[in-house]
């Protein structure tokens, strides 16, 4: 009998083998990115300032009060209104496009990044929840408000600028930031519905 | 004209392995770099399934400049040490609010003065918490003039 090799096995389709292994977990690993909703803490009034300061008084019509009870339940202006409407309401607050009497008063002001005289609105939102809010309910009346000053702030680049929000040069953002600040106050909170 | 005639019959050549390192080593590499270590074990409730949804979410940069504190019921094991109430928890053990300023101190000596303002705390907390033990958290954070938080959340898909 003659003697055979035994013949060697093709590995030319190893690469071929490695780079689908490679694909696949390039498709299927997700990075582990943090993300969130970021926001900044008003400063701690030190003791002295806390003895001087009255509460500032800021015009009913300049108010936009939100409450949150502990069945997380959204009063918005006094009326009893679910999360998904908070936000048309509160660009409609914060816009007062028709200079209503009863929304927020406007100011002029000179903003030099947007190199004209523009009127802006003073419109404060006051957030105030219960020590018996759940967090998610919390988040998403955050994420609400954040999303009306994001959506105003969209459209004002576009009308300027012609661009996205994003696509901005830092001025330019600066001056529309100036414009539309966003004004959210959160009060003490209060322990009304209990444990 | 010359003609070169191919043998019929030639073993195939063995393909040689010497690049199957090479491979083996990209994805190791691969992996080394899109791996991403817990560095603390978890002692409360909080899976990323568990964190509010929200869209106008951003990414946390500078991830060496963010301290954590987390917020969640005690996992099973500590429950009989612990209770079942939400607690904090901070590095690698349970904490009191109490600590949260010690904490922020302690994570900014570690860092380079001109560092110091760019420092954000991220709130991984449970979605069902109730507010009472965040807005204690948020306080202990003004306090210690920790002023830049970001209160961690996942991308919402469905409509409201």
């Amino acid at each position: 009998m003659p003697r055979r090799e035994t013949p060697e096995i093709n590995g030319g389709s190893m690469a071929d083998i490695a780079f689908l292994l490679l694909i696949f977990f390039l498709v299927t690993t997700t990075m582990n990115v943090d993300t969130g909703i970021a926001r900044k803490l008003p400063p701690m009034p030190d003791e002295e300032q806390l003895e001087k300061q009255e509460d500032v008084k800021i015009k009913e019509r300049n108010l936009f009060v939100v409450l949150i009870n502990k069945n997380d339940q959204l009063l918005v202006e006094g009326e009893l209104m679910p999360v998904r409407d908070l936000k048309d309401e509160a660009i409609e607050f914060i816009l007062n496009e028709n200079n209503k009497k009863d929304l927020p008063l406007k100011e002029e002001e000179y903003i030099p990044e947007l190199g004209k005289t523009v009127m802006v609105p003073q419109g404060v939102i006051s957030l105030q929840n219960d020590r018996g809010t759940s967090y998610g309910k919390y988040i998403a009346v955050q994420n609400e408000i954040v999303a009306a000053y994001n959506e105003i702030r969209e459209d004002v680049a576009y009308e300027y600028f012609g661009k996205s929000f994003e696509d901005l040069t830092e001025e330019q953002e600066m001056g529309i930031r100036k414009l539309y600040t966003q004004r959210i106050s959160e009060a003490e909170p209060k322990n009304i519905g209990g444990k | 004209m010359a003609v070169i005639k191919k043998k019929k019959k030639r073993a195939a050549p063995g393909i040689s392995t010497a690049s199957l390192p090479d491979i083996v080593f990209m994805l190791l590499f691969f992996f080394m770099v899109a791996t991403t270590m817990r560095e603390v074990e978890l002692k409360v409730q909080v899976p990323a399934s568990s964190l509010p949804e929200a869209t106008e979410i951003k990414k946390l940069e500078k991830k060496s400049l963010v301290s954590y504190i987390y917020v969640g019921k005690p996992k099973p094991a500590f429950q009989a040490m612990y209770g079942s109430e939400p607690r904090i928890q901070i590095n690698a053990s349970f904490a009191d609010v109490n600590d949260i300023r010690e904490y922020i101190i302690a994570e900014r000596e570690e860092r380079d003065e001109d560092e110091i303002p760019y420092m954000t705390t991220s709130l991984k907390v449970h979605e069902d918490t109730k507010m009472g033990i965040v807005t204690d958290i948020k306080q202990e954070l003004r306090k210690a003039s920790a002023l830049k938080i970001n209160y961690s959340a996942r991308e919402r898909e469905s409509e409201l």
